[in-house]
């Protein structure tokens, strides 16, 4: 028991010792009272913004605080009881053990009772977007070859054209961004295909990036001329923006993963009426029936993937099993001999095991 | 007397309570039913979840190493949604989980097995399956014992979700057996109130056996009913009997006496003689009459009891009445002349030749000879009516009612053979079929006379 | 007439049977009903006087048999008064009936009601003087010219033509006129007997009065 104790002690201690919580941007919308939604979300406030602009038009009364930071702090936070009213992650994976360690509160309405049930969990969790990860590729670097439909497809075109992609593939960096974990590990149990073209990149010398936009960007500006698991909306929202055809969204055929943006009202959350409120809000929207002008696809567009034969990243405590400590060291040792081969850092070095590893709830 | 709850009631409560206790019993059985096939797929889940975990255990570069199936939780979450824990020891240390997990047994039971248990964890129910596998490492045995736990809510919600839609089904199942009872009872008293409504039809006299088809449970009672009717035939046919052998007894030879003394009369010398033999005559004359009233008084009475309706024409009832009686009325040079209109009534038509017979006695009886009788039947206003009105003495100056007092004679009584009866039983004729009798005295300037009116409600 | 008297007690039928041979009918008497079958079967009577209960059987077993053979008018003599009965015999074909104990001159009365109904009393006229008078009907035939007497006034000719020529005492006649009435006085019969006269006038029949005594039916030799 001592042990267990001391264990505990270090693990939190590591906790404190880790980066400070890194606020990437935050922007208050004020209102006309003193009330204020706190929200901590993943989601960039470029992408974001017309969710809370139209929520606050209808709501002027109410101050809207919106902080984006990345899925991991954002568990992080809210394990720890950071005072927020509403977390929004794209990271399923974190965001389902938070409300399966009792960190999510319950809540019940017209709109969640909406939800299909593959959109939420227990009362705790509620979807409400469906965004599926692609691939992005630069035209002029095909040069007239054709464009991959699946993995299989594209092990093949890397290998056979290794000079063009030769450090200019870009994909998540799974030790930092709780996504790109995810994703990667879901893409390892839905296709063998996985690891082989984890070691094609490999042997390219491929990009890391801890988020979607960075890795968009650097295509954008001609860094790279492949991404690989990329969330399409953001990729669509970026390419719509710079008017040019020389980027190309290819959603895989062979299997691909879509991801639910998640809600959860935290625990310690101080207006969980208005955390529910927003989250009517937002699956109001996600459940829209027009396309609309959001930026973030709607739950119903699933429907497509699901014809196609793969439906979304299933919320359930499937998802816990890569956060185990166990399970994500063994993942990422594998990954990274298969990616970073003879590259700078040993795999347990990685500083990336921050929220991973399941720390006991407290 | 109160009288009890009827039989279809009963039957109706108790076949319903049957439902309801039935219905209350599949309820609580299905209840059960569901909470426990729950509760065993939820530990079969546990179990293979565990077991699956368990299988990945080995040892690596001296460590114990764990891998977690996808499947070993993703089975978890397609019961039910409820929460998922689960740890892993290796030698007393936390391999990884949730270290504040309940120990499931001081010493988990040996390798292979899976143990199970209920525990309180997170403010919830869990349930726990735990399974204990030894790894080498090293040379050393470490014994690694892996935990997974669910909590019940979820699991629990099915079972009282199954429990819901049981009471539902015990409930129409209920409201279904209660109209079907209410059915059946109604169905097996029909033939009951079948009889009981054949009996009541009967007239008062009608004797026959009810002759019915009837189910077996019953065909006691109708055989009893027959039994009864039988000997209730006999014993009316009996005491019939009886008093007619008894009137043949005492008439037979009193009609002898009287023979004899008219024949002596007419041989008698003496005037005391003949006095004397008058008075015996006469003595024998009353007290026959008086039996013969008296008899008719109580059959009257019987009879007004459960009277027959049946229709009855009082013209034609006035006519053979006055046929029957106009051989006496001769012999006094009385003529009875009749004016008939029909007159339907219902009612017994013994029980009104008695009435009317009376009537017209008394007329005869008083009025002087070389008289006249009229007799009028009719409808007036409603009602039907017989007048009978003579030219005799009238009925005195007293309270006319008071005649029809029982044993009641009147001032013009005197000197005629008679026991007060006879307008009594009228009266008690004519009220028993809801009509009157008015008694009334004519002018004296027009002759005088009496006028006895029967009147009857006009069927 | 011919009579068939039907009834079991002896001291009544013998009464009856004396009265009735008085008046000069031709009377049969049988006890039971089997004596009362031979004798129908071997004469033919003008009417039956049938007494209901019978040492073997009931009388009305008899009256549906003669009913059936069509035709002898039956007069019932019951001891049995109920209002049921009454009816019961009337409805079974009997043409009257009498309650025992009876006045014999309502038994009379009702015979010949019954004969003259039947239409088959032959004539029984008995002769007075130049007239001829039928006690049955109360006609009193004088040469063409028939008169109808009243009931009273018959049963009073019919006392003194059967006793022409004796006296016959006011008492006695009263008795004659039945029923014991008190309305009936002696001097009642003094009114009936002026009518008599007043009715045999143009014969050569007539009423004496014998002083003290009665009444004498005069008839010439
Ligand atoms: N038609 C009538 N004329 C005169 N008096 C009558 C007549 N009818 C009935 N009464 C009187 O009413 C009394 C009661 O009649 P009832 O009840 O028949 O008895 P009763 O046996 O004396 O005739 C008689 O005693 C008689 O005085
Ligand atoms: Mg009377």
């Amino acid at each position: 028991m001592r042990l267990a104790h001391l264990a505990l002690g270090l693990i939190l201690l590591a906790g404190t010792l880790s980066a400070q919580p890194a606020i990437e941007d935050r922007h208050v919308y004020e209102g006309s009272s003193p009330t204020v939604l706190r929200i901590l979300s993943t989601a960039d406030l470029s992408v974001f913004d017309p969710y809370l602009a139209a929520f606050h038009r209808a709501n002027p009364a109410i101050g809207i605080d919106y902080s984006v930071v990345s899925s991991a702090d954002l568990a992080r936070m809210i394990r720890k009881g950071a005072a927020y009213d509403l977390a929004l992650s794209s990271a399923m994976d974190l965001q389902f053990k938070l409300a399966n360690d009792g960190h999510a509160r319950r809540y019940r309405s017209e709109a969640t009772q909406a939800l299909p049930g593959w959109a939420g969990w227990r009362d705790l969790i509620f979807a409400f977007t469906a965004e599926p990860a692609v691939i992005v590729i630069a035209q002029d670097a095909l040069a007239g070859l054709e464009i991959p439909a699946t993995r299989r497809d594209l092990i093949t075109l890397l290998r056979e054209h290794p000079g063009r992609f030769r450090g200019r593939i870009g994909t998540y960096d799974v030790r930092k961004s709780g996504l790109g974990y995810l994703f990667a590990t879901q893409d390892a149990r839905a296709t063998d295909a996985y690891w082989r073209l984890s070691e094609v990149m490999g042997r390219l010398d491929p990009e890391l990036y801890c988020c979607s936009a960075q890795m968009i960007d650097a295509l954008v500006e001609g860094e790279l001329v492949l991404a690989y698991n990329v969330l399409g909306s953001y990729a669509r929202d970026r390419l719509a923006a710079s008017a040019s055809d020389a980027l190309a969204v290819v959603e895989m055929e062979d299997f691909a993963n879509v991801m639910l943006r998640t809600a959860i009202i935290p625990r310690q959350a101080d207006a969980p009426e208005l955390a529910g409120a927003f989250i009517d809000h937002l699956i109001g929207i996600g459940l829209r029936s027009a396309a609309g002008s959001w930026p973030l696809p709607a739950l119903s567009g699933i429907d497509a993937a699901q014809a196609a034969g793969f439906g979304p990243i299933r919320l359930g405590p499937g998802l816990m099993v890569n956060l185990d400590r166990l399970n994500r060291r063994n993942f990422l040792r594998a990954w990274e001999n298969a990616v970073r081969q003879g590259a700078d850092a040993p795999a347990g070095a990685a500083p990336a095991a921050r929220e991973n590893s399941a720390p006991p709830r407290k | 007397m109160r009288p009890l709850a009827s039989i279809r009631q009963r039957l109706t409560f108790l076949l319903a309570g049957v439902a309801a206790v039935l219905s209350i019993l599949s309820w609580l059985t299905v209840s059960e039913f569901a909470r426990r096939a729950v509760g065993r797929a939820q530990d079969n889940v546990l179990a293979a979840s565990v077991t699956s975990i368990v299988e990945t255990l080995r040892a690596e570069e001296g460590e114990v190493q764990l891998e977690l199936p996808y499947s070993a939780f993703s089975m978890l979450g397609a019961i039910s949604e409820d929460r998922v824990f689960y740890r892993a020891v290796a030698g007393g240390l936390l391999l990884t989980g949730y270290g504040d997990l309940p120990e499931p047994r001081p010493e988990p039971p040996e390798p292979g097995g899976v143990v199970f248990a209920t525990a309180d964890y997170v403010g919830e129910t869990i349930r726990m399956a735990s399974a204990t596998r030894i790894v080498a490492v090293a040379g050393n045995r470490v014994p690694v014992s892996v935990t997974v736990a669910q909590t019940t809510t979820g699991i629990t919600q099915v079972a009282r979700d199954l429990s819901r839609m049981a009471a539902l089904l015990s409930v129409a199942f209920f409201c279904i057996a209660v109209t079907l009872s209410a059915i059946a009872a109604r169905a097996s008293l029909k033939p009951l109130s079948e009889i009981a409504g054949a009996v009541a039809r009967r007239g008062p006299s009608d004797m026959r056996p009810l002759r019915r088809r009837a189910p077996a449970e019953l065909s006691p009672l109708i055989e009893a009913l027959d039994r009864l009717m039988l000997r209730l035939a006999g014993s009316l046919r009996r005491s019939e009997d009886f008093i007619a052998e008894a009137a043949h007894r005492i008439r037979t030879p009193l009609a002898s006496v009287r023979m004899q003394s008219e024949l002596a009369l007419g041989e008698a010398r003496t005037s005391s003689d003949r006095a004397r033999l008058r008075l015996i005559i006469r003595a024998v004359d009353e007290s026959s009459r008086s039996a013969g009233q008296l008899l008719d008084h109580a059959t009257v009475a019987f009879r007004a009891e459960d009277l027959a309706r049946d229709p009855v024409d009082l013209s034609k009832l006035a006519l053979r009445t006055a046929d029957a009686i106009r051989p006496t009325a001769t012999m006094r040079d009385i003529e009875i002349s009749l004016r008939a209109d029909p007159a339907l009534v219902s009612g017994d038509a013994v029980l009104l030749d008695t009435a009317l017979r009376n009537v017209l006695d008394n007329a005869v009886k008083y009025s002087p000879v070389a008289t006249d009788i009229h007799i009028a039947v009719g409808v007036e206003g409603g009602e039907a009516f017989v007048r009978v009105c003579d030219q005799g003495p009238g009925l005195g100056g007293g309270p006319l009612d008071a005649l029809t007092e029982r044993f009641r004679r009147g001032e013009t009584a005197a000197g005629h053979v008679g026991s007060g009866l006879g307008l009594t039983i009228t009266r008690d004729v004519l009220r028993a079929h809801g009509g009157r009798l008015i008694l009334s005295n004519r002018d004296p300037k027009e002759g005088g006379g009496a006028c006895v009116s029967l009147i009857l409600p006009s069927a | 007439m011919r009579y068939l008297l039907v009834e079991d007690n002896a001291e009544l039928a013998a009464a009856i049977l004396k009265r009735l041979m008085l008046d000069g009918h031709a009377v049969d008497h049988a006890g039971s009903v089997a004596e009362a079958q031979d004798w129908l079967e071997t004469a033919s009577y003008d009417l039956i006087l049938l007494d209901v209960m019978l040492p073997d059987g009931d009388g009305r077993e008899l009256l549906r048999r003669s009913r059936a053979d069509g035709g002898t008018p039956v007069i019932m003599l019951t001891a049995r008064s109920q209002i049921c009965d009454r009816v019961s015999m009337l409805d079974q074909g009997a043409d009257d009936y009498i309650t025992k104990p009876f006045d014999f001159s309502e038994l009379e009365a009702r015979c010949r009601a019954v004969l003259r109904r039947r239409g088959g009393s032959p004539r029984n006229e008995i002769a007075i003087g130049t007239a001829f008078f039928d006690p049955s009907s109360g006609r009193l035939r004088k040469g063409n010219e028939t008169t109808e007497l009243r009931n009273r006034e018959t049963r009073l000719l019919e006392a003194l033509a059967r006793h022409a020529g004796q006296v016959m005492s006011k008492e006695r006649l009263l008795d004659s006129l039945f029923s014991f009435d008190a309305d009936v006085t002696e001097n009642a019969i003094e009114v009936y007997v002026g009518r008599l006269r007043k009715r045999l006038e143009g014969t050569d029949a007539r009423i004496e009065t014998v002083r003290g005594l009665g009444y004498r039916l005069d008839l010439p030799r």
